[in-house]
């Protein structure tokens, strides 16, 4: 028998139907080729480079900090990518890999719709068939998303069974991908899912972590006292944690969708109300009820409104590595809106619950070690940007009145727009 | 010998295949699926699998998935399982049960090797656990006297037969396509040939499914393999004909044809 395949201590493996094995083991001998192969390597790079527009700066923010109780905080600009998230990362790994499997057609989740752009940009970039399976629940309400991968060429596939959300376009991307494997590759979007994704998808970000240690240390000649990044799947926190990960000085946090309070049943977070299983092949936290049955999630970001998390973080959480902490909606709609106000940056509202963790975090590093000479350094993943979240946040600060409302919804009757576009999956 | 090992050695003296019907627990309700495996053990079914409806099913077509996501919303909790079960057993059928891995790990995979034998359960199929990720259940099924069947497909590889096949006992299911559950016009051709490599590396029962929906199906398929496998073509008939008549004819039916 096999040893277990891609275990992050007794999280992970493979927990999939048998038919889509040889696939899993296919992807897994043309990654580790491609990674032996320098020609795969400098492309990569130079997709990076010319095509996304690494490496994203990383941003001191002053007047943001002054909320942080005196440490410095810098933000990784993911946000700044091509497509407007970190997502593009992987999605180009893998629409690399796709191709050197001799694979014509990609199939892709998403909740939001950002994974799904950015698969939809790299097969047209590519000339890959792609099919994207987004919740019908997420389509009504990202309407405008819809519509960019259609003009991008993908075809758009809404999701009707189970709760209509994202969980659910996992299973129906599944059904198809067991049904086509053989021509067809699943670009998965996050560091969940059978090995070798959790892995694969973990180092195609990992560039994050690598240029922010670097940004870094040129600009403060140390590291970090502590990263911060939200978790939905956990790609993100992931590619900026995984360049810390043997630096133990270096606090590693990541902040989930505590949507409206741990304590109300309405939220995301894994790690507080979640109990170790197995969901869409990887064992690891699991939010369910008694019988084992995935419990419905809620959070104002679709990107990280997802019962389960990759199961590294999983590993690392019960290693105490990274601590993770929920915020709530109303918690990361206040660090929304002071990025807007003192730096000029709209951050996407994924994004924006990793920034107020940050703000929790400077303070209290900053009541540990009270030392102006030498202020606390938090770096955080700006993992996308929130250009399409505004509607959302109009709504909620109110900064459209019940007449724009109503009008907006006579629109929307009579061709859809986008309530939201979301930035995570 | 175990309930499986016997019913397999009855068809084949009786020169002919076992008819395997799936039908999830609790759907529509508790009480119509205890009826409903009372009337295919009456109709004919040697062996019933007991499925387990799961919110996340991603082996199963649109025909289970929304079965169980009915029988979810009237309330299924896993423990109604060994009832029907227990019902499977009382009618003279061998029952085993079909799950998601999740329900289990969650409930204590020994507990529930415990609770399913003590409800007369011969086995348990696990259609997203492979033999390389089992142990644990493997170790609860030998503790308990079940029998763990796995799920071989026709992009397995002949090592990941010989050892799927190896890890099971009572029989090896046999996954006719590449694809999920649901009646399909065809499913001759790969079931053929990936039943002609299994043989080649286990003496065991092999029964074939996804796609059967008919006799003439059956009849077909009943022709190489040991056992045939009928779900989504079953469960249509309960969702259409909550009185089970059409259950009923059905079942008869496909009866028939494992016996031409």
């Amino acid at each position: 028998m096999n040893a277990p395949a891609g275990r992050f201590g007794g999280f992970g493996g493979r927990y999939v139907p048998e038919a889509l094995v040889a696939a899993l083991e296919e992807l897994d001998r043309a990654w580790h080729d491609a990674l032996g192969d320098p020609d795969f390597g400098e492309e990569l790079a130079r997709l990076h480079r010319d095509y996304t527009g690494r490496p994203s700066p990383l941003t001191e923010v002053p007047r943001f900090a002054e909320h942080a109780g005196g440490a410095r905080v810098f933000l990784k600009r993911e946000d700044l990518n091509h497509t407007g998230s970190h997502k593009i990362n992987n999605v180009l790994g893998q629409a690399l890999l796709t191709v050197r499997m001799g694979k014509k057609r990609v199939i892709a989740e998403t909740g939001a719709g950002q994974h799904g752009v950015a698969t939809a940009t790299a097969a047209a970039l590519m000339g890959l068939d792609c099919v994207v399976y987004m919740g019908e629940v997420d389509t009504r309400r990202q309407a405008l998303n819809v519509a960019r991968m259609r003009l991008l060429g993908a075809e758009v596939v809404p999701v009707s069974t189970g709760s209509a959300t994202l969980k659910d376009a996992i299973n129906e991307a599944m059904r198809d991908w067991v049904t086509n494997v053989g021509d067809t590759h699943y670009l998965l979007g996050t560091v969940t899912g059978p090995h070798p994704f959790p892995t694969m998808v973990r180092d195609f970000h990992s560039v994050i972590g690598v240029e922010a240690r670097e940004q870094i240390l040129a600009r403060t000649g140390r590291l970090p006292d502590a990263v911060c990044a939200c978790v939905g799947g956990g790609s993100n926190a992931m590619g900026i944690f995984h360049a810390f990960r043997d630096d133990p000085e270096v606090r590693l946090h990541g902040f989930e969708a505590g949507g409206e309070g741990v304590e109300s049943g309405r939220h995301a977070a894994r790690f507080s109300g979640g109990v170790p299983g197995v969901l869409h092949g990887a064992a690891t936290y699991v939010l369910q009820d008694d019988d084992g049955q995935t419990r419905e999630t809620h959070s104002i970001s679709a990107g990280l409104d997802y019962p389960s998390v990759g199961p590294e973080h999983a590993y690392l959480h019960d290693t105490g590595r990274a601590t993770y902490a929920p915020v709530t909606d109303t918690e990361a709609m206040d660090a929304f809106a002071l990025l807007c106000r003192t730096e000029g940056i709209i951050p996407a509202i994924e994004s924006a619950h990793a920034l107020a963790g940050a703000l929790r975090v400077g303070r209290r590093l900053t009541e540990e070690n009270p030392d102006p000479e030498r202020p606390p350094v938090v770096v955080v993943n700006l993992s996308g940007r929130g250009d399409k979240d505004v509607d959302t946040a109009a709504r909620w600060f109110g900064l459209v009145d019940a007449e724009d409302l109503v009008e907006a919804e006579q629109l929307k009757a009579d061709e859809p727009v986008a309530e939201a576009e979301g930035s995570g999956w | 010998m175990s309930a499986l090992d016997d019913v397999f050695a009855r068809c084949r003296a009786e020169e002919r295949a076992a008819l395997v019907a799936y039908l999830p627990a609790g759907y529509p309700d508790l009480d119509t699926s205890v009826a409903a495996v009372r009337a295919v053990a009456a109709a004919g079914a040697d062996v019933i699998e007991v499925g387990v409806p799961y919110t996340d099913p991603l082996m199963d077509g649109p025909v289970i998935e929304q079965a169980a996501s009915q029988a979810l919303a009237n309330g299924f909790r896993l423990a109604q399982v060994f009832d029907v079960v227990r019902a499977v057993r009382e009618a003279g059928a061998v029952p085993v049960v079909m799950s998601y891995w999740n329900p289990v790990l969650r409930h204590g995979p020994d507990r529930f090797a415990a609770e399913l034998a003590a409800a007369g359960g011969a086995g348990m199929i696990t259609p997203d656990l492979i033999p390389d990720e089992a142990q644990v259940w493997r170790a609860a099924a030998d503790e308990h006297g079940l029998d763990p069947v796995f799920l071989v497909a026709p992009s397995s590889t002949d090592d990941r037969l010989r050892m799927t096949a190896e890890a099971c006992r009572g029989f090896v299911y046999v996954a006719s396509t590449m694809g999920v559950t649901g009646a399909r016009t065809s499913v001759g051709g790969s079931a053929a040939a990936l039943v002609e490599r299994t043989r080649a590396v286990t003496d065991l029962p092999l029964c074939v499914g996804l796609g059967v929906s008919t006799g003439e199906q059956a009849a077909e398929v009943a022709r190489f393999a040991d056992g045939v496998i009928v779900g989504s073509a079953l469960v249509r008939t309960v969702g259409e004909d909550p009185t089970l008549g059409r259950l009923r004819e059905l079942t008869a039916e496909l009866a028939r044809g494992v016996r031409r």
